[in-house]
Parts: structure tokens; C-alpha cells; sequence
């Protein structure tokens, strides 16, 4: 099996996204939660909870609004198609970096997953609202930086930045 | 629009009741699609929609809701009126279709929330 891989940097903020992306500096805090697979009743607990802690800072509400849809849309999918996996949110006082990390069983093809309107949703999903394939561009729309790594039969990982300015 | 006006309007029946329904409304969109309502709501806004699981309430902590309007007699559990009591959310029920609502709605003046 070969290992996909995406890679997406918004235009406007790539030099410092980049300059970010490489170095990893050491976060001021960092926030960790597990998602349970098929939780639909405490999923997005963690994105509410990351908000707050951004919104504590500060942090602009249109920025928050993007944080929290991004990241709320992140932590579905690892509900709704793995068998579980976690979050952590590492916070800096200029962004924060959203990892999320799933025990499987892993995307086919991380390039048709971003086409709007793909989806391998079964009718449970659906029926609670979701599965209309918008998961992913909808995280993309509002991250200054995505990165997702995938393979079938593994794990899929996903990271993502969003700056405050 | 005061939601007060829009509960007349729906013939509807507020399931929170505690929670304060003096309040204006500036627009509103309706769909049941989660996605396409995070996507779609950058302002302020009403949801009406026919989903009555956990995850409606949830959007509230996501992006800004007046309130949430279940159509086609949806009735959600306790358990999610409690939820949005938590969160000082609205909550209305009525027994008209989604079209039904968003056409009474629009033609009392409430807007559509810029998309």
C-alpha cells in the first residue's frame, strides 16, 4: 500500500506558515482529549473546549469561528470514520497547531476525500446530519496550513494551523 | 425580528423555558445538513432545520445561534432541550415544513443570513 499525502498552505500567510511548519517550536500549553469511535454524544466537546481556551486569550471572534468549524469538522471525521483516536492542540501566542491522530482504518485516496461533495458516509451518519462531503474542504476553507497523511488499512493523520492575525 | 414575534408567527412552542426570548433576530437559515450550516452561517443567526440530535445543539458552541427552530413537529429529547438550557439557547418547535417556515418567516421580514 503507498502512503497519501496532502499538503496545503494558505497564499497569503505560506513564509511564516512554513518558517512554522519547520521549526515546531515548543508550545506555551498544550490541550489533549481522546475521541471515542461512533461518539455522537460527546463528540465536539473537545473543539468547544479549544475555542474557549482561545477565546480566553483573546483571540478574534472570526478567528475563533474558523478554529472551532475546522476543528469541530476534524474531530467528526475521526468520530465518524475511525475506530477512534485523539487530539491535541498545542498553543502559541501568535496560532495554534491541531493534531488529530486515528487508529485506523485509513483513507483510500486523500485527493478524492477533498473533492466537495465525496463521502463515504454510511446511513447513520447521514441521517444525524452529516456525510454530505464537505468535511474536509470546509477544514481547508478556514486553515492556513493542512496537512493530511493516509493509508489504507492504517492510521490517518491530520494536522492543521490557524493564525490570529 | 424579535423571536417572540417569530414563536407567534410559527405557531410554535418554546421547549426552553427559561431561557430569555426577548430578543432580536437578524436573519436565518434553514437546512439539515451540518456541514452546510457551518459553512453558510458567518453571522449571528436562526437555524431551522429538522435534525434533533445531540450535534444541533453542539453547532451553538461552533458559531453564533439565536436560536433553533425544529420543524415538521420534531420533537427533541429532554435531554436536548436540557443541553440548550446550559447554553441559554432557544429552542422552538413547530409543526410546519421547513418551507413552510423559512416562506412565513421571509415574508415577515426576517433575512437570509449572507452566505
Amino acid at each position: 500500500m503507498i502512503m497519501s499525502e496532502f499538503w496545503y498552505y494558505r497564499e497569503s500567510k505560506e513564509p511564516e506558515a512554513k518558517k512554522f511548519m519547520e521549526n515546531k517550536p515548543e508550545p506555551d500549553y498544550d490541550l489533549s482529549y481522546s475521541i471515542g469511535e461512533r461518539d455522537f454524544v460527546n463528540t465536539g466537546k473537545a473543539s468547544s473546549e479549544i475555542k474557549l481556551a482561545l477565546k480566553r486569550l483573546g483571540v478574534d471572534n472570526t478567528i475563533l469561528r474558523r478554529v472551532a468549524i475546522a476543528v469541530y469538522e476534524a474531530e467528526i471525521n475521526v468520530t465518524a470514520h475511525s475506530r477512534g483516536g485523539n487530539i491535541i492542540a498545542n498553543i502559541y501566542d501568535n496560532c495554534v497547531h491541531v493534531v488529530f491522530k486515528d487508529n485506523g482504518p485509513g483513507m483510500k485516496d486523500i485527493n478524492q476525500s477533498m473533492e466537495p461533495g465525496f463521502s463515504t458516509a454510511d446511513e447513520m451518519i447521514r441521517e444525524m446530519g452529516f456525510g454530505a462531503g464537505l468535511g474536509l474542504p470546509n477544514i481547508k476553507k478556514n486553515a492556513d496550513v493542512l496537512h493530511i497523511e493516509s493509508q489504507e488499512g492504517a492510521n490517518t493523520f491530520l494536522e492543521l494551523v490557524i493564525f490570529y492575525e | 425580528m424579535n423571536l417572540k414575534k417569530v414563536i407567534k408567527a410559527l405557531n410554535g412552542e418554546l421547549l426552553t423555558k427559561d431561557v430569555n426570548i426577548d430578543i432580536d433576530v437578524t436573519c436565518a437559515f434553514g437546512s439539515d445538513l451540518i456541514s452546510d450550516i457551518l459553512h453558510c452561517t458567518k453571522e449571528p443567526t436562526l437555524l431551522l432545520t429538522g435534525l434533533t440530535n445531540p450535534q444541533v445543539i453542539r453547532l451553538a458552541d461552533m458559531i453564533d445561534l439565536f436560536g433553533i427552530v425544529f420543524v415538521r413537529g420534531k420533537r427533541p429529547t429532554d435531554e436536548i432541550i436540557k443541553m440548550a438550557a446550559k447554553r441559554d439557547l432557544p429552542l422552538i418547535l413547530t409543526k410546519f415544513t421547513l418551507y413552510k417556515t423559512s416562506g412565513i418567516l421571509y415574508n415577515s421580514g426576517l433575512a437570509s443570513c449572507k452566505i
